[in-house]
Formats: C-alpha cells, sequence, structure tokens
C-alpha cells in the first residue's frame, strides 16, 4: 500500500526548504515509501505489555550546575557563517517576525 | 450586537540564570552580538544539550507560586521550524510533557478579584537575535540569546477585557519579581507576550475564531492592541463577516493590527521527543521544599498590609506591586514611622519620581530609614509639608539623610536663571547624539537631558525650570 505521496513528499521538502521538483517528487516518494514499508515490519512485534517510552536509556535527570563555562570567540563564530558583516551573521532579508 | 470578549496571553519569561538552559554559555544581556556561543547553542553536530539544575529550580517555584501542578515525570521536545533565528533547525521546548499545569492567578482589579486559571507552564530555549533595520537586503543576526532559559506560561482563556489582560500582566510581572527569577523587563526582551483574542455574541457558550497578536513590547501596547482589535472584530461580525483564525500584528506606529503575511502555510512543528535529554523524574521532596521556600507573594503581602496596618485596599495593592516598594515601607516603619505617610511618600511623590524619568522601583537607592526620618521632621514639626517635598527631592537626588539635609541648613536650589541657562547650556553641548534624536522627533530623550542637566547641577537646579530651558533651547531652529 502506498503511503508516501509525491503531494506529501512536496509538502516535506517545503517543511525542509527542499527545492524539489517534478521527476523528483514521484521518484522520492517511492523509495521514501519502501523505507517505510520496511520499518513496517516492526509492527509485527508483539507489545502489548511494553510500556510506551520516549528514550530507550534506562537514565533519567541528568543536570548540570549554573556555573558559566567556556564560548567560542566571535571570530570563531562568524567564520563559521557563509556570510557576514561583522559583529554579525547575515541573511538575505527577513521581511517579519 | 453586545459581544463579550475572550481573552488568554501567552507569556515567555527569560529566566535571569547564570549560564542558558542546555550550555555554560553566559546568558547575560548586553554582550557584544555573537560572543556568547558554543557549539551546543550553536547546533554544531555532535554536541549534547545538558539541562540547568537551576532553571528547573526556578520553573518549579515560578509553577508553585501561580499554585500548579507540577508534573512527576516531564520531558523535553525538538519543535521544528527553519528561521535564520534559530540555528539548529528545532527549538528544544515541552509538548505533552510540560514542567507543570493547571495553576491560577488571583487578580484584584477595582476592588473586583477574579481568578485567571493558568493552562501550563512550561521549559524552552531562546532563539537568537534578528536585527532588521540595518541593511535594505540583509537581516543581521545575534546567536547570543540563543539558548537562554525561557519559561512560558500559558492562560486559559479567562481573561474578558483589555484592562483585565493589563492587570493579569502587571500581576504576574509583580508574582515572578518576587521570587527574583527574572528581570521582567520588555524593552530588553526579558518578559514578552502574545495575546490571543476572540469576541463571541453575549451570552454564547461556544468560542469565535481566535486572533493572536504579536510583537507587542509593552504593557501598554498589550491593552491598546487588544482594545483595538476587539473594536475592529465588532465591526466585522456586525457586518455579518466570518473572522478568519490568524496571526496579526501590532503595528504601535499606526496603532493597529495588520496580517502577518508569511503563515499561508499552516504551522507544521513535527514535535518529537528530544533524544538528546532524557527524561526528568521530579521529586516531590525537591517540590515540598521549594515550596516551603516561597517567599511572601503580592496577594498574601496585599492582605496583611490591610489587616497589620489598615490600609486600604489601594494603598495595599501599588505598595506590593513592586517588592522594592514593600521593602522600603517595612523598613521605614521599623525605623519607626507610621505605615500611612510612609505610604503616602512611597506612592505620590517617589512614584512621580520613578514615572517621570522613566525608572524602575528596583534602581532605588533610598534608605528607608531616610523615609523614616522624613516623616519624623514633618511630625516633630521641624519642617513644613511644603519644605518636606523638596527635603524629599533633594534626598532621591544626592542621596543623603534628610536629618543631614536639613541640619546642613536648608535646600539651597538654584533658580537663577543665567546659572541654569549654563546648566542647559553645557548638557546640550555634551550631548548632540540626544540633540538630534530629540529633533528628529525623539522627545522623550529629555527625561535624559534633564537627568545630566540634574547631575551636573547635583540635584540643585530647579527641574521645572531647567526642564522649559532645555525644551526651548532643543525647539529652537538650528541654522
Amino acid at each position: 500500500m502506498t503511503v508516501v505521496t509525491p503531494e506529501i513528499v512536496r509538502q516535506v521538502a517545503l517543511l525542509a526548504r527542499l527545492r524539489l521538483e517534478g521527476q523528483a517528487l514521484a521518484q522520492l516518494a517511492a523509495q521514501l515509501d519502501e523505507i517505510l514499508q520496511y520499518i513496517q515490519q516492526l509492527q509485527a512485534v508483539k507489545t502489548d505489555s511494553v510500556e510506551p517510552t520516549s528514550h530507550v536509556l534506562p537514565l533519567s535527570n541528568v543536570l548540570r550546575k549554573d556555573e558559566p563555562g567556556a564560548c567560542l570567540s566571535q571570530e570563531t563564530v562568524l567564520a563559521l557563517a557563509p556570510a557576514t558583516q561583522r559583529p554579525f551573521v547575515t541573511v538575505p532579508k527577513v521581511l517579519e517576525t | 450586537m453586545t459581544y463579550e470578549t475572550v481573552i488568554g496571553l501567552e507569556v515567555h519569561l527569560q529566566l535571569s540564570t547564570a549560564t542558558k538552559l542546555f550550555c555554560g554559555c553566559p546568558a547575560k544581556f548586553g554582550a557584544p552580538p555573537n560572543s556568547q556561543t558554543c557549539p551546543v547553542c550553536l547546533g554544531l553536530p555532535g554536541v549534547l544539550p545538558v539541562l540547568n539544575e537551576r532553571a528547573l529550580e526556578w520553573g518549579i517555584r515560578v509553577a508553585l507560586a501561580f499554585d500548579c501542578e507540577i508534573a512527576q515525570v516531564m520531558k523535553f521536545d525538538r519543535k521544528q521550524y527553519f528561521y535564520p533565528d534559530l540555528p539548529k533547525g528545532y527549538q528544544i521546548s515541552q509538548y505533552d510533557q510540560p514542567l507543570a499545569q493547571h495553576g491560577h492567578l488571583d487578580l484584584e482589579a477595582a476592588g473586583r478579584a477574579q481568578r485567571v486559571r493558568i493552562r501550563r507552564i512550561h521549559l524552552e530555549e531562546d532563539a537568537g537575535k534578528l536585527l532588521h533595520e540595518a541593511s535594505q537586503t540583509q537581516t543581521c543576526v545575534d546567536f547570543n540569546r540563543t539558548g537562554v532559559p525561557l519559561l512560558e506560561i500559558v492562560s486559559e482563556p479567562d481573561l474578558r477585557s483589555p484592562e483585565d489582560a493589563y492587570q493579569y500582566l502587571v500581576e504576574l510581572k509583580a508574582v515572578i519579581e518576587y521570587l527574583d527569577v527574572s528581570t521582567c523587563n520588555m524593552e530588553e526582551g526579558s518578559l514578552r507576550c502574545d495575546t490571543n483574542i476572540s469576541l463571541r455574541p453575549a451570552g454564547e457558550p461556544a468560542l469565535g475564531s481566535k486572533v493572536e497578536v504579536k510583537n507587542l513590547n509593552s504593557f501598554r501596547a498589550v491593552k491598546l492592541a487588544l482594545e483595538h482589535e476587539a473594536r475592529r472584530q465588532a465591526i466585522a461580525l456586525d457586518r455579518g463577516e466570518r473572522l478568519p483564525q490568524e496571526t496579526r500584528l501590532w503595528d504601535a506606529k499606526g496603532l493597529k493590527t495588520e496580517p502577518m503575511r508569511s503563515k499561508e502555510e499552516a504551522a507544521d512543528y513535527r514535535y518529537f521527543p528530544e533524544p538528546d535529554l532524557v527524561p526528568f523524574v521530579i521529586d516531590p521532596s525537591l517540590v515540598a521544599r521549594a515550596r516551603e521556600t516561597l517567599p511572601e507573594l503580592p496577594a498574601q503581602r496585599r492582605q496583611r498590609y490591610q489587616e497589620a496596618y489598615r490600609l486600604s485596599g489601594y494603598d495595599a495593592q501599588v505598595l506590593s506591586q513592586h517588592r522594592a516598594f514593600g521593602e522600603l515601607f517595612e523598613g521605614a516603619l521599623r525605623a519607626g514611622a507610621a505605615p500611612k505617610p510612609v505610604a503616602n511618600w512611597i506612592m505620590g511623590d517617589l512614584s512621580a519620581h520613578l514615572n517621570a524619568r522613566g525608572l524602575s522601583p528596583e534602581s532605588v537607592k533610598l534608605r528607608p530609614v531616610w523615609l523614616a526620618h522624613l516623616v519624623q521632621l514633618v511630625e516633630a514639626g521641624t519642617i513644613s509639608g511644603k519644605m518636606a517635598k523638596d527635603v524629599f527631592a533633594a534626598m532621591l537626588e544626592r542621596l543623603v539623610d534628610p536629618l543631614q539635609l536639613v541640619e546642613e541648613g536648608g535646600l539651597k536650589q538654584i533658580v537663577d536663571a543665567e546659572a541654569l541657562e549654563r546648566i542647559a547650556e553645557a548638557v546640550l553641548e555634551a550631548n548632540p547624539k540626544s540633540v538630534a534624536d530629540y529633533r528628529k522627533g525623539k522627545t522623550n530623550v529629555l527625561t535624559y537631558l534633564m537627568g545630566q542637566a540634574m547631575k551636573q547641577s547635583q540635584g540643585k537646579a530647579n527641574p521645572q525650570q531647567i526642564a522649559e530651558l532645555l525644551k526651548r533651547r532643543l525647539e529652537q531652529v538650528t541654522s
């Protein structure tokens, strides 16, 4: 059964800010659908007696003290960005907040 | 038709912890741009966020002050969207297992008690700051704010007027100030507010279409925007129009709301559990301890002032609004002054002084014992009520004990026109930027210039005269 349609791919691509058009939509839809079906095999596992969980590690309450550590220098941060105007990182104009 | 206004508020509060929510970068406001970041808050590959213990503790304190139920288990989730202020491409927030739920805040506005329910309180990280003004073609990004701890406090739609919404914010801010966990400064963005507003015919139980109003940078803006929005919606409904559910931005200059254009696609945040942060089991004994160490809150203080000092509801309300006022008041009482005159000084001359200069009550350097001395000087008849006002002003400007002021042989105010002219001239010469700003229409710089003039004259310049002189000079057309 097909779950991922080209329309869904278009929507996901938009959310991920990927430009996908025409042929690519159908092609990716088929591939993503295959991946989902592969994962679908997990549905066969009986989980009636398993507690739902969001994390698999037997860990909780990992905290740190409110104590300052080292920061990157402004120079380093700006060097990481594709476009800058010291002391800022720059992006194409965003019209609205 | 008569409509009922239904309002709910979402407040984002920056916690004034030393460091960010998930990394050790300082969370201090005002540092040079992009100087307080690290691989964790910039979302570089392979890093691991770790929760700030104090942010959790303070979150619990706030939640308890609003009488919330604290979660036994809470977790974090990723809220995903693309925006240049969000380097990771997602915000770490809380979705279905927030820190706390089901609280309330009791208001007392105009002698009327009102309970506003709090739906939830959760922790999340702040985004970076975008600056749009610097360039026509580019937006500048400062990532210092990225990852600063935020507490989101969401009310139920229990508010019924813009004025009630305003009172809710005032009371909420007072509570937070008492807890001392945030600077609550809307101008610096440590307190931010979004509102939801809808109208329904009076008596109708179902809610109308909800409009979200954003871009509100003062409590006054919240009130004005809600008043405008209620009017706009009533007119549309009277015409038989159907209001869309939408997000609108407040235009503080045009005094109106405008639809936000960029939301063509409904937000799809695709929340999922943050795999890098394991769940938190909140120990009931930790909550119990936090509850025991809660300070007296504004509502309790209001009641105590009325009962113990026989103050009116209004006086008690004003004095308990700011923690600093209460401390000053009680300190002066401990120093032997009577409640009512002390209350009058704080609510009258002190408040006027703060308002005129745009200062916060916390900035007052006045010692309670000085206020007590002033009250006693008047009571003993050493100075007249009128003189006391001058002594009070001098005490605030020079920060000295009124006993000393009176001993010095009174206040020699500068009223000499020539001397004042010289001061005005010197101040304007020393502050060319403020002068230019004023002439461009930013007339509130006058307050600053006044402050400078008072400083220069060591508080002795006659304030009314110097204000007039400054204004006259500022409004002269330069050739």
